[in-house]
């Protein structure tokens, strides 16, 4: 046994750059996985439509694509639990509606993000003790507040669109940093933010663990319960940066705000190669996947594609892309 | 079917495989391997973990197709494209995992995709229940083909798959380690079932690990070691020296021969009218410190049980437990492992591992939070705790980024005990340590819970493996119907013999624990 201890003292540094590289090809992998889909998008675009590739136009697909990079950052959490959450477009309904009556008060608009922020993040805790604390299939809790939630916005805003045309939050949806849009940079923090708790933190490892095994992450000492808490306040959060962002492109919010905007998060997360039952995916994944969704809805207008064809064209992508992604794995696994 | 004659090794050859080579992106998985199978005979395939047996069986089943190499079947060549075709010839395989459907009856599973037709269309239900329960009476089984499969025990649902492979005509039955769930008595009863089909003219091929059932079962034994055929041995020439240097590739002198001097220090852990209400009924020990304790008997006595309820993985009902003289209050895993108290539990691909994860994420997983800073991952100090559980445990891997599930049992159980060992437990209660462990892997971890003893480790040793139990404990509790009902070795002047905690197992002797 000596021996073997003497080897490695010697040879630790060169294994451990090893240990990275092989992990950090696999991620590569798994992102890479839809990054070629990603470029044939583009290439094709390119050619049919001259303008597509020009900066202008791609920092609009990104800006496009910013709301549902931040919905679907949310949802990866979830998912990489096992999980799911559908609850996301009607959360962010009700906070974008609550963003602007608060910023409508006289004297408390500058409460109006935190409100937004808080109201995502309860509703999220909500979500996530009915599944950690009382055992109900994420799906039908969150077809519940999906529903419900849908109908506290159209309340909340009394059936009518609310307007604020000095909204003080509207630098987020039509401001600059730099040739950045705001609404560009919130979405990166968010994906950054999220890569570093899901890589460096140990809830990290945990909701790996407890989307890849729950039964063995409790008797690992795992707090399944905690970890359940925490993914699904984290989607709500978002969800409600979600509403403040959009309610600061369009200085109002209506009860609709946000419909079907959970099926386009939980298909990039999908696109992005993450597992739909759980443990296996990244947040870099999720980004590539909301972008490919964005730059079919842009270059399809752009080739004036009429809209029922674009939502054919996005639905068969999705299929097509997570097959490549299937047979691809599969490949490897053999 | 063949004739019901007496076994015969003379008769004509029902499968010979010769040559059979298969590779697997440039890994070579079988080389050059044969096999006869003669009919009315138990046929014994042996070999470590990863030996290649069951890439042998797969291209027999025709779930794989072989590079080279020729199958005949009754001396005629076949072409093995895809598992239909492997049935109509009369091949069936009981793997492992049992492939039934729970929430049928089973009669419906005996006929799973042959079902029985009125008319050509609708299900003929009273036709197939009258055929499954005649096939099921040949068994000699105790459940009937109206049953739900969910309703039977693991030993009964063995019993329906291999009705299934009867009602098929089947002349070569593939056997998956059929033992490895099933408790003595149930082991016996499977035993003649097998006697029985042997007698009926069934070849059979039986894969084990466990060298008892080679000699009650085998007439022949095949080995294979790293994808290449060693040879055969007939029932005359069979002794666990020689399987065991055929399989390893070198003589095994002695599994248990880290059997250390046993040295026990203080009590560690005391438990005291332990009870969960249902299963384990006021169960009352000690364990001490650098003692290995084996807990024996029949499956469904409340091994697991107690070890769950001593972990906080199942409430308790009532009971004390009390580590080196403190009274705990455990009532999640959390806190056990809190308190040093470590659970290797028997499943460890359902129970134990994250099968996607690392390697080195596995072993570190319970150790995360206290090398952690603000809750942020400490990479340094982390991988030097894989590094030194690789080297301490012998882990054979390419590089700890290499995923739980590409590793063998044996490595994949070194694994788990490495995570738990990471938290330096001062108790370790180890739930069948070496279940679908190849032999050279056991030995090792053998020597791993040895060493774990001398070092002060107090250890709880659940298994259904009597010669390990015999080979490894200092002491040994046996347990019978939720209760511990007997001890042999350490003081009490019984020597530690599989006949004497069979006696308490069983209840041929029974004793008021003192």
């Amino acid at each position: 046994m000596s021996q073997t201890q003497v080897r490695t003292t010697r040879n630790g540094t060169s294994d451990r750059s090893q240990a990275s590289k092989g992990q950090a090809w696999r991620n590569f992998i798994q992102v890479a996985g839809i990054l070629p889909i990603l470029v044939a998008i583009c290439i094709i675009f390119s050619i049919v439509s001259p303008s597509f590739l020009s900066p202008g136009n791609l920092i609009n697909v990104i800006r496009q694509a910013s709301i549902n990079i931040v919905l679907a950052t949310g949802m990866t959490f979830v998912i990489l639990t096992g999980g799911i959450d559908l609850s996301v477009g009607s959360i962010l309904g009700v906070t974008a509606v609550v963003g602007v009556l608060v910023s409508l008060i006289p004297g408390l608009g500058l409460l109006a993000i935190p409100a937004a922020l808080l109201a995502g993040l309860g509703l999220g805790l909500l979500n996530g003790s009915l599944i950690a604390y009382l055992g109900l299939p994420p799906f039908i809790v969150t077809l519940g507040s999906y529903t419900a939630l849908r109908g506290v916005a159209y309340l909340v805003a009394n059936g009518t669109t609310v307007l604020n045309r000095n909204l003080n939050f509207a630098w987020i949806g039509n401001n600059y940093l730099g040739p950045i849009p705001w609404l560009v940079v919130i979405a990166l923090l968010a994906v950054v933010a999220s890569w570093f708790v899901l890589r460096r933190t140990v809830l990290g490892r945990h909701i790996y663990a407890v989307g890849g095994n729950i039964r063995a992450a409790r008797l690992t000492g795992i707090k399944v319960s905690r970890v359940l808490l925490f993914v699904y306040g984290v989607s709500g959060l978002l969800s409600g940066l979600g509403g403040i962002m959009s309610a600061s492109r369009l200085y109002s919010a209506t009860g609709m705000l946000g419909q079907g905007y959970e099926l386009d998060a939980i298909a990039a997360v999908i696109l992005g190669g993450t597992s739909f039952t759980g443990g296996i995916g990244t947040i870099w994944g999720t980004l590539l996947g909301a972008l490919i969704i964005a730059l079919l809805n842009n270059g399809l207008t752009l080739m004036n594609v009429s809209f029922f064809w674009q939502l054919v064209v996005k639905g068969l992508v999705i299929i097509i892309a997570v097959t490549i992604d299937k047979l691809r794995t599969r490949s490897s696994a053999a | 079917m063949a004739s019901s004659t007496q076994p015969s090794i003379k008769t004509k050859a029902v499968l010979e495989m010769q040559g059979i080579t298969k590779t697997f992106h440039g890994f070579t998985a079988l080389h050059d391997v044969n096999l006869t199978i003669y009919p009315g005979e138990v046929h014994a395939l042996m070999g470590e973990n990863g030996a290649g047996k069951s890439t042998l069986m797969k291209i027999l089943a025709g779930a794989y197709i072989a590079d080279a190499g020729e199958i005949r079947i009754d001396g005629q060549a076949v072409k093995m494209t895809d598992p239909g075709q492997a049935r109509d010839l009369g091949i069936a395989i009981i793997y492992q995992e049992l492939n039934l459907a729970p929430n049928l009856t089973v009669a419906e599973n005996i006929f799973m995709g042959s079902e029985l037709k009125k008319g050509g269309t609708f299900i003929d239900q009273d036709e197939m229940r009258n055929k499954a329960s005649e096939v099921l009476k040949n068994l000699d089984a105790n459940f009937e083909a109206g049953d739900l499969v969910s309703t039977l025990s693991i030993a009964e649902q063995q019993q329906v798959e291999i009705a299934r492979a009867l009602k098929d005509q089947s002349r070569i039955l593939v056997m998956d380690e059929p033992t490895a769930a099933l408790s003595d008595r149930e082991t016996e009863k499977l035993f003649e079932v097998v006697r029985r089909l042997r007698n009926e003219g069934i070849a059979i091929i039986y894969i084990s690990h466990r060298m008892e059932e080679i000699y009650a079962l085998a007439d022949r034994v095949s080995v294979i070691r790293d994808g290449g055929y060693i040879g055969s041995l007939e029932r005359s020439e069979i002794s666990a020296e020689r399987l065991v240097e055929m399989m390893v590739g070198r003589p095994l002198q002695d599994l248990y021969e880290h059997k250390r001097q046993a040295n026990p220090g203080p009590v560690v852990l005391e438990v005291t009218n332990l009870s969960d209400g249902r299963k384990v009924k006021s169960a009352s020990f000690q364990l001490h410190a650098g003692e290995i304790v084996g807990l024996a008997g029949l499956v469904g006595a409340g091994r697991t049980e107690i070890a769950r309820l001593i972990f906080g993985a199942d409430r308790k009902a009532s009971g004390e437990i009390k580590l080196e003289g403190r009274s705990l209050n455990i009532s999640t895993p959390d806190d056990a492992i809190e308190a040093g108290i470590a659970y290797v539990p028997e499943d460890r691909k359902d129970l134990g591992l994250f099968l996607e994860i690392s390697s080195g994420e596995n072993i570190t997983m319970n150790v995360l939070g206290r090398e952690a800073t603000a809750g942020i991952i400490n990479s340094k100090s982390l991988f030097k705790i894989v590094a030194d559980a690789i080297n301490n445990l012998g882990i054979r891997l390419a590089s700890p980024s290499i995923r739980a599930m590409d590793l063998s049992g044996g490595n994949q159980q070194k694994l788990l005990l490495a995570r738990w060992l990471a938290i330096n437990p001062k108790v370790l209660l180890l739930d069948e340590p070496t279940r679908g462990v190849d032999i050279g892997a056991k030995s090792e971890i053998y020597r791993i819970i040895s060493d774990l003893a001398t070092n002060g480790v107090a250890i709880l040793m659940i298994s259904s493996e009597l010669p390990e139990i015999v080979g490894m404990s200092d002491r040994v509790l046996v347990m019978r119907a939720g209760s511990l009902v007997g001890e042999v070795g350490g003081s009490t002047g019984e020597a530690i013999t599989q006949e004497n905690i069979m006696a308490y197992a069983t209840g041929a002797r029974e004793v008021a624990k003192s």
